[in-house]
């Protein structure tokens, strides 16, 4: 206990923790609610694939001193269209495809931060560094956040009926592609972001776990969403404690605590929950 | 005139159909019936987009129909649809509202009423807060319907509506088609059970990799046509138990 009342005394004194606090708070958000779309639309993989494949770009933009996202911006949308491109136009599966483009490109982001020479910044990209994060990186993140707001009010609808039933949306004529590109933007978007606090390797565990907690716990998809940001700024605001009371890393810090969540409702949650389901039989057998 | 000109469709470097050409009219509810893998499903994705037709498109009054599509329902042929996913009966009605309100905007008390009255006439009102995973076969195959209902559209295209739908059910949609009718709207209905043809159909359109017969129902749906397309022995049980049912 007294761990935590130091955490709190520590983040009225110091300006950094400030930081990554309101840091972790935003990223949790955003990727809870992205991070529904994807499992919704089946995509885990392609979110795994994107966020890797935007390392060449984070790369780049640092050896250029411009603003990671939009290194990222660029490698990521062109993963994306790669993957797509490789699966229609062959034989191969999506996710045959979504493996041979990924590697290749966390593969050259791997060389290109190597001739940029900096073994520190490796680490934090691939691990996550929250209590480093700078005022700029604070700012390009609350602009990401409000863009993923903007866009999931925006195009609920459309998020809505391309991730339950995309040929319906074809059928009347809405541009499904688009929007699949659209979000594949937003998500390249988020995974710079989620970068910061968890690193590259476990963004996904960013974008999954607390939105497939959240599916264990409710029917409908905008309770969902909201369930997702809430578990997503759980887990970001509790591994920030751990990780700066124990000095963990930030990023495995928070994802075991997104686990834990999951493997809490994964056992309690009415919808699935494997006790509750044990208490149910027994009931049926009652009648 | 719902007109498809010089269609064809190719999957895989195989024709499905080659340059097909037929007319749908308006106020008619036209039946289109062919053996399993005869093109009827791939000719209607190929009339509204889903599939990239190598040529020829539908139009509508000289229009091309995949510019209009918000004027299109179109029940889908059995889908594999994710049925856990988080949305319930009324939100998968309401959807059917989506393409006419266009981009940015999200369904009003209008849009709601419409999804309401349209589960209404599917009979499935009880069951608008359920989860679609927790309906039977049947029940879902309605909800689809309601939302064609609800799309409010001129054009109306069911791909085998009735697998899976009880005899109460399939009687009552077929209610719903015949007020479409009488309303002007072109229905189309991809079907399987010959017996209905003369029942259901003003017009029928008989495929097998390509058109082998379309008109009036009268003209088109005779022993030899059928015989062609399916069998002999088909044709002759058809045809000898509707004369039985007529002596
Ligand atoms: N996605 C696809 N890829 C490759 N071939 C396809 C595809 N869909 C259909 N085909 C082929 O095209 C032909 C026509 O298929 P289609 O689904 O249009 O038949 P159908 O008349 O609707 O049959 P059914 O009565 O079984 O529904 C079939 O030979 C089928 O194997
Ligand atoms: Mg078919």
């Amino acid at each position: 206990m007294t761990s935590i009342a130091n955490f709190i005394t520590a983040l009225s004194r110091y300006d950094f923790l400030q930081s990554a606090l309101v840091t972790a708070i935003m990223v949790g958000v955003m990727s809870g609610i992205i991070g529904s779309f994807i499992i919704l639309r089946g995509m885990s993989l392609m979110g795994d694939a994107i966020s890797h494949a935007v390392l060449p770009g984070v790369a780049i933009a640092y050896m250029l001193g411009i603003n990671m996202l939009f290194g990222a911006a660029v490698f990521g949308i062109l993963a994306a269209v790669l993957i797509g491109y490789i699966a229609t136009r062959s034989k191969l599966k999506t996710d045959t495809s979504i493996g041979v483009v990924f590697s290749a490109f966390y593969a050259l982001g791997f060389i290109l931060i190597s001739l940029a020479e900096s073994s520190t910044n490796l680490h934090h990209i691939l691990f996550g560094n929250v209590l480093a994060v700078s005022d700029n990186d604070m700012i390009s993140t609350a602009v990401v956040l409000a863009l993923v707001i903007i866009f999931v009010i925006f195009m609920y609808k459309e998020l809505l009926i391309t991730s339950f039933d995309p040929v319906f949306a074809q059928s009347y004529g809405l541009n499904t592609l688009v929007i699949h590109y659209s979000l594949m933007l937003v998500l390249t978007l988020v995974t710079v972001s989620a970068l910061q606090t968890v690193g590259i390797i476990l963004v996904v565990a960013m974008l999954i776990t607390p939105a497939a907690t959240a599916f264990l716990w409710t029917n409908k998809m905008h309770v969902m969403l909201i369930l997702a940001a809430i578990l997503g700024v759980l887990a970001s605001v509790i591994g920030l404690y751990f990780s700066y009371t124990f000095n963990w890393a930030s990023g495995p810090a928070i994802v075991v605590v997104a686990a834990v969540g999951f493997v809490f409702s994964f056992l309690f949650s009415p919808k699935q929950g494997l006790l509750f389901q044990h208490r149910k039989e027994p009931a049926k057998r009652d009648a | 005139m719902l007109k498809v000109t010089n269609l064809t469709v190719v999957y895989d470097d195989l024709p499905v159909f080659k340059q097909l050409a037929v007319t749908f009219a308006p106020g008619k509810i036209t039946g289109i019936i062919g053996p399993n893998g005869a093109g009827k499903s791939t000719l209607i994705k190929g009339m509204l987009g889903l599939v990239k037709p190598q040529s020829g498109s539908a139009s509508i009054a000289g229009q091309p129909l995949n510019k209009q599509l918000t004027r299109v329902a179109y029940v889908e042929q059995r889908k594999d649809l994710d049925l856990t996913f988080p949305i319930n009966v009324f939100d998968v009605v309401l959807s059917g509202t989506y393409g006419k309100l266009g981009l940015f905007r999200s369904p009003g008390k209008n849009e709601k009423k419409q999804a309401a009255a349209a589960l209404e006439q599917v009979g499935l009102s009880d069951y608008a807060s359920r989860q679609i995973g927790n309906l039977s076969g049947g029940q879902l195959q309605r909800v689809f319907v309601a939302r064609a209902i609800a799309q409010k559209a001129d054009i109306i295209i069911l791909d085998e509506p009735f697998v899976g739908i009880d005899l109460k059910s399939e009687h009552e949609i077929m209610q719903i088609l015949k007020q479409w009718r009488s309303a002007g709207k072109i229905i189309i209905v991809i079907h399987h059970d010959l017996n209905k043809v003369t029942a259901y159909f003003d017009d029928l359109v008989i495929m097998d990799h390509g058109i082998e017969a379309a008109g009036p129902v009268a003209q088109v749906y005779t022993p030899e046509n059928i015989r062609q397309v399916f069998s002999d022995d088909l044709s002759s049980v058809l045809f000898t138990s509707q004369a039985g049912e007529r002596g």
